[in-house]
Formats: C-alpha cells, sequence, structure tokens
C-alpha cells in the first residue's frame, strides 16, 4: 500500500519539469526511489515504539489509556512522580554494577588475551580450547547454583553473599574471560609483534609493553567489549532478579519490571518515563560508540 | 630477521634482549623482570598484593570460625596461586590469565558443576539442607507445650532491638536467653520478688512496648541448652514462661525419630525424609542423591512431561523461527541499502539500529504495554480498537513473541548483512558477470554462499542467545497464556529457560525444586552444545567449498 502511494508523489516533482527529467525520474525509482520508501518503512517500523514511550512518559494521567494520543499533552508530571519512588537508587545501582562490570571485564578480558596472543605456554591451546567450550554455557542458566553458592558465601563473609551489589559484580566478572576473550585475541593477534620486540630490546618490561603499547592500540576493541558488557550487565534480570533482593539494592530491570508486572495499567507513565531515562544513557554511549560496534559485528563477536 | 623472531616467539617469556651478553654485569638484575628494581610498579603491585592477601586470610578465618571448610580450601587454594604467580618469575603468563580465571572458577565452572551436582539432589523445598539441620529443624518444629510441664516467672527485654526472655529459676538465679543465644545465668541482675527489674546490657520492655511488639513476643522461641532436644521457654502473656519440649525424639545411636505421644518410629529412607512403617513421613527433609530421579521426572512425570514436550517444541520453534525471521528482514534491508546511490544510507542506518540499542528488557516492557488487550496502542489506535488478544491467545501470542523480536533482532542482522555484503570484493561479481551469468545467477551462486560462510556462525550464537532469550519471554509474557491443564505454573510461550526458572521457585511463585530445575538447565546445556557443535561443523564444510 505504501509502496503504490509513495511513486505519485515522488514522481510529482519532477512531472512538472521537462518530459525527459520525468523519464529520469521514473527510472531514478525505479532504481534508487524505492529503497528510499522501504528506508522510510523501516525507520518508522523501527521508531515508533520509541516514540510512543516518549510521548507516553509525557502524557499527564500516567496511565495505558491515556498515553495512546502521541503527544496530547507535555507535563513532566511522570518524572517529577519518579523522585518519590526508588528509581534513582535503581539507575545509580544499574550504573554502579554495569561500569564495575565493564571495567573488569575489559582488564581481564585484555590480559588474558595479551597472555594467549604474545606469550607460548604450555596449556595455552588447551586453555583457549576450553574457553571455546565455557563459552557454550551461559552463566545465567547456572542461577541455581550461584543462589546456593552465595548463600554459603554470604554466611562465611556477609559483603559476599545474597543481597550484595559486590557480589553480583563477582557473578559477572566470572563471565568475563569466557565471553569476551576470543573477540579480544584475535584483534590482538592483529598487532604486528615487532613493536613487542623492539620495546623489548630497547629494555621494556612485559608488564610496560602490555600497559604503555598495546593496550592504547587495541582501544577500540576495548570500547565495544566494555560497551557490550555494559549493556548486557545493564540488561540482565535473571541474575540480578537471583542475588539482589531488598529492594534498595534492585536494578533499573527489577524495578521497573515490578512497576509494569504488577500494575501494568497505573503504572505506565511512570514505567515510561524511567525507561526513557535508563535507555538514554545506553543509547548515547551506543551511537557514540557506533563505528566501533559495527566494525566489531563485522569481526564476528557480539551478542545476538 | 625472519629467523631470529620466530626463535623468539617460541619463548618470549625470557626477558632476556639479545644485547644481553655486552651489559654482563646488570644481566643478573635484568633477569629479575620486572620486579628487577623498586619501581613504582613493583611496589603498585605489592600493595595490591597485601591488600588481596589480607581480604584473603579475613575470608579463610572467617570461613573458619564458620566451619565452611569448603569455603576455606577454595580460599586457600587461590591465594596461594596468587602470591606464587605474582612473586615468581616463572609465570608470567598466568600473571595476566589468572586474575579473570580466578573468577572463571569459581564464578562459572564450579558454578556449572554444582549445577551438575544439584541435577542429581532432590535439593529443593523440604529438602533444603543437611541432616543435622533437618533434625533440629524437626525438634523444634514440633515443640508443644507438655500439661504439667515447668514454668517460670517471666519477663521480656530488648536487646538493641532484638527481644529476650529473663527467667527466673527454681534457685532464685536469673537467666536470660535469646532466639539464636540459649538460656545463661546472669549474675547481676535486679529482681523484685518474682519479677526481673533490671538486667545489665538489656532494657526492660515495658508494657506498652510489649503490646506494641505482641506478635513477636509470643512467637519468640528461647532454647533451653544448645541441645534442641531441651526444648525451649516460650510465652503467651509475656509473664510466665513455659517450657515447651519437642514431641519427636531423636535416637542418635538407632538414628530414628519416635513421636513420644504416640510411638510411632521414624527411620531416614533413601529419599532423605524420615518415614513411619505405615509410609508417612516427616515434613522436612534433607537433600540427598536421587541419581537420574529429576531426569525422569522431566521426560516421564506427566505433571512436567506433557509440558517440558510442549515447551521444547516451541523453544526450537521459537530460536529458529527468530533467527530466520530477523536474519530475512536484515538481508532485505542491507541488500536495498548496499547502493551507493541511496543518499542519506548513515542517517536511515543510525535510526534502523535503535531498536538494537535500547536494552531488551525495557523493549520488551514496552510492547507488553503496547499489546496490551483493551487499552494497548496497538489495538487502540492502530488497529481501531479492535480487541486482539495478542497476548494471552496461546498461538497470538506465540506470534507476537516472534514479533516483538523481529523488531528486537533485524537491525543486528542489518549490520552483519551490510558487513559481510561490503567485504565481499567487487571484482568477483565483475568476474561473474564477464561469463555472462546475469543478476539472479551471480546472486545465487556468488553472493549468497559468501554471505552465509561470513554470517553462519554469528546466525549460530543468534540461535544460541535466541534459545535461552529469558529477558524477552519474561517481560513480554511471563511464559503465558498458562496451560490450563498443568499443576505448574507455566505456560504457552514459556521456552526451557523460563521453564527453569519458574520450576526453581526462586521468584517465590511455585515451590522451590533446585533439583529439577538444574537437571533441565543441564538438558538445556547439552541442546545446545549439540546444536552449536554440529552447526559449526556445518559451516567448516560450507568454508571448504568454497
Amino acid at each position: 500500500m505504501a509502496i503504490e502511494t509513495a511513486p505519485s508523489s515522488s514522481v510529482a516533482r519532477p512531472a512538472a519539469a521537462a518530459p525527459e527529467h520525468r523519464l529520469r525520474g521514473r527510472r531514478w525509482f525505479q532504481e534508487v526511489g524505492w529503497r528510499h520508501v522501504v528506508g522510510v518503512i523501516a525507520v518508522v517500523y523501527a521508531g515508533f515504539p520509541l516514540v510512543y514511550v516518549v510521548s507516553a512518559s509525557l502524557s499527564e494521567g500516567g496511565t495505558l489509556t491515556g498515553s495512546n494520543e502521541l503527544f496530547a499533552e507535555v507535563s513532566g508530571a511522570n518524572y517529577a512522580t519518579l523522585n518519590d519512588t526508588l528509581f534513582w537508587t535503581w539507575l545509580l545501582n544499574s550504573i554502579v554494577i554495569a561500569t564495575a562490570t565493564g571495567i573488569g571485564t575489559v582488564l581481564m578480558g585484555a590480559a588474558a588475551a595479551y597472555a594467549f596472543s604474545r606469550f607460548r605456554f604450555t596449556g595455552r591451546r588447551v586453555g583457549l580450547t576450553s574457553l571455546l567450550v565455557i563459552q557454550m554455557f551461559p552463566q545465567m542458566l547456572a542461577f541455581i547454583a550461584i543462589f546456593l553458592l552465595l548463600l554459603a558465601l554470604g554466611n562465611v563473609v556477609p559483603e559476599l553473599g545474597l543481597n550484595s551489589k559486590l557480589a553480583l559484580i563477582g557473578v559477572y566478572l566470572g563471565g568475563a574471560l569466557g565471553v569476551n576473550t576470543f573477540l579480544m585475541y584475535g584483534f590482538f593477534n592483529t598487532i604486528p609483534r615487532e613493536l613487542d620486540e623492539a620495546a623489548k630490546i630497547d629494555g621494556a618490561t612485559h608488564s610496560q609493553i602490555y600497559w604503555t603499547i598495546i593496550l592504547r592500540l587495541v582501544a577500540p576493541v576495548l570500547a565495544v567489549v566494555g560497551l557490550l558488557s555494559v549493556i548486557a550487565t545493564f540488561g540482565d534480570f535473571i541474575l540480578a532478579r537471583t542475588v539482589l533482593q531488598s529492594e534498595r539494592n534492585w536494578t533499573v530491570a527489577i524495578g521497573l519490571y515490578g512497576w509494569v508486572s504488577e500494575l501494568l495499567e497505573a503504572n505506565w507513565g511512570l514505567f515510561a518515563a524511567g525507561a526513557v531515562i535508563s535507555a538514554v544513557p545506553i543509547l548515547v554511549l551506543f551511537l557514540y560508540l557506533q563505528k566501533y560496534i559495527v566494525g566489531g559485528l563485522a569481526a564476528g563477536a557480539v551478542k545476538g | 630477521m625472519s629467523t631470529t623472531r620466530s626463535t623468539r616467539t617460541d619463548v618470549p617469556t625470557s626477558a632476556e634482549p639479545p644485547q644481553a651478553p655486552p651489559r654482563a654485569g646488570r644481566r643478573r638484575s635484568l633477569d629479575e623482570s620486572p620486579a628487577r628494581s623498586f619501581t613504582r610498579g613493583f611496589f603498585v603491585k605489592l600493595v595490591l598484593m597485601a591488600l588481596v592477601d589480607a581480604i584473603g586470610v579475613y575470608v579463610v578465618l572467617a570461613a573458619w570460625a564458620e566451619g565452611s571448610f569448603g569455603i576455606l580450601w577454595a580460599m586457600v587454594a587461590l591465594l596461594a596461586a596468587a602470591n606464587w604467580i605474582y612473586f615468581s618469575r616463572r609465570t608470567v603468563p598466568l600473571k595476566y590469565i589468572f586474575p579473570g580465571l580466578a573468577f572463571l572458577l569459581v564464578f562459572q565452572i564450579f558454578v556449572v558443576l554444582y549445577t551438575g551436582f544439584v541435577a542429581f539432589t532432590n535439593y529443593g523445598d523440604g529438602h533444603n539442607s543437611t541432616k543435622s539441620d533437618a533434625i533440629e529443624a524437626l525438634l523444634i518444629q514440633n515443640e508443644r507445650r507438655v500439661e504439667g510441664s515447668d514454668s517460670y516467672p517471666l519477663t521480656v527485654l530488648d536487646a538493641g532491638g532484638e527481644l529476650a526472655f529473663a527467667i527466673v529459676d527454681d534457685d532464685g538465679d536469673v537467666r536470660v536467653g535469646q532466639a539464636q543465644e540459649p538460656l545463661r545465668a546472669v549474675e547481676d541482675a535486679e529482681v523484685d520478688g518474682d519479677t526481673v527489674t533490671a538486667v545489665p546490657g538489656y532494657e526492660v520492655l515495658s508494657r506498652q512496648g510489649v503490646l506494641e511488639r505482641q506478635q513477636d513476643v509470643t512467637t519468640l522461641r528461647v532454647p533451653v541448652s544448645a541441645d534442641p532436644g531441651d526444648g525451649s521457654i516460650r510465652t503467651q502473656d509475656a509473664r510466665t514462661g513455659f517450657v515447651y519440649t519437642s514431641v519427636l525424639e531423636y535416637d542418635e545411636s538407632a538414628d530414628t525419630m519416635t513421636d513420644v505421644t504416640t510411638g510411632t518410629v521414624y527411620r531416614p529412607n533413601d529419599e532423605g525424609l524420615f518415614e513411619a512403617e505405615d509410609g508417612t513421613t516427616l515434613n522436612v527433609g534433607w537433600r540427598v542423591l536421587v541419581g537420574f530421579d529429576n531426569f525422569t521426572t522431566a521426560f516421564g512425570d506427566p505433571r512436567y512431561a506433557g509440558p517440558f514436550v510442549k515447551i521444547l517444541a516451541w523453544t526450537f520453534a521459537f530460536a529458529v523461527l527468530s533467527v530466520l525471521t530477523t536474519f530475512l528482514l536484515g538481508l532485505f534491508l542491507a541488500i536495498v541499502f548496499n547502493d551507493e546511490r541511496v543518499k542519506g544510507r548513515r542517517i536511515y542506518r543510525t535510526l534502523m539500529i535503535l531498536p538494537y540499542a535500547i536494552p531488551g528488557f525495557l523493549a520488551a516492557l514496552l510492547w507488553s504495554g503496547l499489546l496490551n488487550r483493551r487499552f494497548g496502542f496497538v489495538n487502540d489506535v492502530l488497529l481501531g480498537g479492535a480487541e486482539i488478544p495478542w497476548l494471552t491467545d496461546p498461538w497470538l501470542a506465540k506470534l507476537s513473541v516472534l514479533g516483538v523480536n523481529l523488531w528486537l533482532g533485524f537491525p543486528y542482522m542489518f549490520l552483519i548483512c551490510t558487513g559481510a555484503l561490503q567485504s565481499i570484493p567487487k571484482d568477483v561479481n565483475e568476474a561473474a558477470e564477464i561469463d555472462g551469468a546475469g543478476g539472479l545467477t551471480t546472486w545465487r551462486y556468488i553472493t549468497m554462499p559468501l554471505l552465509l560462510v561470513a554470517t553462519a556462525p554469528l546466525l549460530i550464537s543468534s540461535f544460541a542467545f535466541n534459545f535461552n532469550n529469558f529477558n524477552l519471554i519474561y517481560m513480554l509474557t511471563k511464559g503465558g497464556p498458562r496451560f490450563t491443564d498443568a499443576s505448574v505454573p507455566l505456560g504457552d510461550t514459556d521456552i526451557l529457560i523460563s521453564m527453569v526458572y519458574s520450576i526453581s521457585g526462586v521468584d517465590g511463585t511455585a515451590p522451590k525444586n533446585y533439583g529439577l530445575a538444574s537437571a533441565l538447565a543441564i538438558v538445556i546445556f547439552v541442546i545446545v552444545a549439540t546444536v552449536s557443535a554440529l552447526a559449526f561443523r556445518q559451516t567448516r564444510k560450507l568454508e571448504e567449498m568454497s
């Protein structure tokens, strides 16, 4: 339907010009123009839920029905109500946990990738193969064992037990090596070894080479891995829900889920406002690092 | 150059540079790298290791105090390994691998193995802990006030927020105890007649205070001694304490429980329960190994087997269809925009990948509102007030799940297909054209195979991801609509991972059954690993062909 209406509009302008121009117009449409039509449809498809959620967050009533007229009213009421809830605590928890996990993941993954890429040692091949195998078992599947492990750990050190953000970060870091080492390993291998050797001849130690030469050269892949780790951590529900039990320690994912699953009707505006706020940091990061991500995807890494 | 390099790459751990011989005097110090001199890096290392050791020793001591020897030995092993690795000169690669490896060992490898172990136990509600814990719990739960049992004058105390009881025993001594601390004699308490008026370190709770915390007072149980068999002190009126003793009696030598009121003897059975001769069991059990029981339950017990088969089929259908639909739409868009004459491709791309940049859980929650039957945007506005049960009809819910996943996943496929299309060398297509191949033939025999080779590994990992796409299912439909014929809380759109989550009871909606849930997790692992292994093998064949 859209394809039928589109030609007339895109041809309309050239039609006023010379006849041969019109022919070019039609050919242009056959070769190129229809791609714009597809593009517009795809953009509308991709974008309308996002436009809707922004509109819903600005609606005054804050109910699901009241949100259906896009931008009928613009008020900050929902955002103001967020202050009466634990939303900001949750957001802060999410940010702290995701950032710590992201940094830890990058540091650990990069160090391991450096070792596998630059050193030849017994067990190297076995190590790489085991990582490939371990990668196949998503950590999330082991949530019961994680729950029981933290239950036991909590009896010994409460700071590392259930309901501790530190423990959750530790759990996430457990998945750091399995998921990211391969992506980094491939990237590290593309950095010429001559650089290390030149530095070594100049008397640099392996740690100097790592910190001052290699890490700088692999910065793009560090950015990708860090970002993906932050996004994955930010969006995790099952492990966070298993570990974090008191409402004050929840992450945004648990908190917003709670609002929607309890009283979808009444909390809708609140949810929309919270969703907009929590999506923005990720969205900005993502678009900012878009170039690297697309490159990383092409290299064959990344979540699916 | 190349020969020196290849030999040096084999042993790059020796920090000795080729020019070392002329500077033989400094040779020893060079060998000690990186701690050859007291550089800043060395001090940083020292401080970090001191910190790690301090925390580690603290954990070891705490584990000792709690009697958790598993944790104790694991921590000792990790600490010993860390110190050896970072202070030895021969462990350079491990210096880099160890931090990640330590976390990997504890929070990935151990928990996976432990999942495997739990799968063979009956861990869950009613079988929560060890046998000695179960015995203690049984003794406590079955305490009754025995008619004519001892009673004492009692005073309720407050110990920094926690309640405590003080009683005056038959000798006139004051004894104080809390929920976790058995009664003990207190020397310098003040007693006025029969009532305790002051105990050092405690505050006597006023009448008003007792009324406010009546519920807590009447349910408080203060053990008489460390032996649960001795019973406990409880009170109904906050003035008199009665001794409650258990109607059950545990005989250690015979390993039996005896109900003293009826004389029934309960013996431990293979399922981790005390069982009487007539088959009745006591309600608290302990965890025991049950072999393949959990697996036979999953496949054989009609309560689980029926839903399990349906859910297994849907999980496969969901994962395959998700990959297929997102791939086709992504590929189509990639082809459409893989044309340099289209202006504004970057803008289109940026706008189209927006769904990919939104955290998945937010998107799923958002769509659950959009697809709401009565008030959702889709029904109310786009379809003019139709009340289509998008999320509550079994088949429509499945369709909705796939539709939402299409929205979430097509940008990813669009990106990888664009990347793959652009990486196909132009001259291949040109060569085909010169050989007289038409556009469709080129596409069929050149572009498509190359594209598939490039994207196949990603499609496999996308399959594995969707196979366990918990967030989408849980946030969008919560697995619903529920199966009407099943006693367990499972539904038509549940996939295996959300089934595991529901059965585990971690979220509190169902009785806990860690054993069965772990067994199902193992089943998922076997399926995903098998499919991935087979698929990777297939792609290797594909690569060899082209």
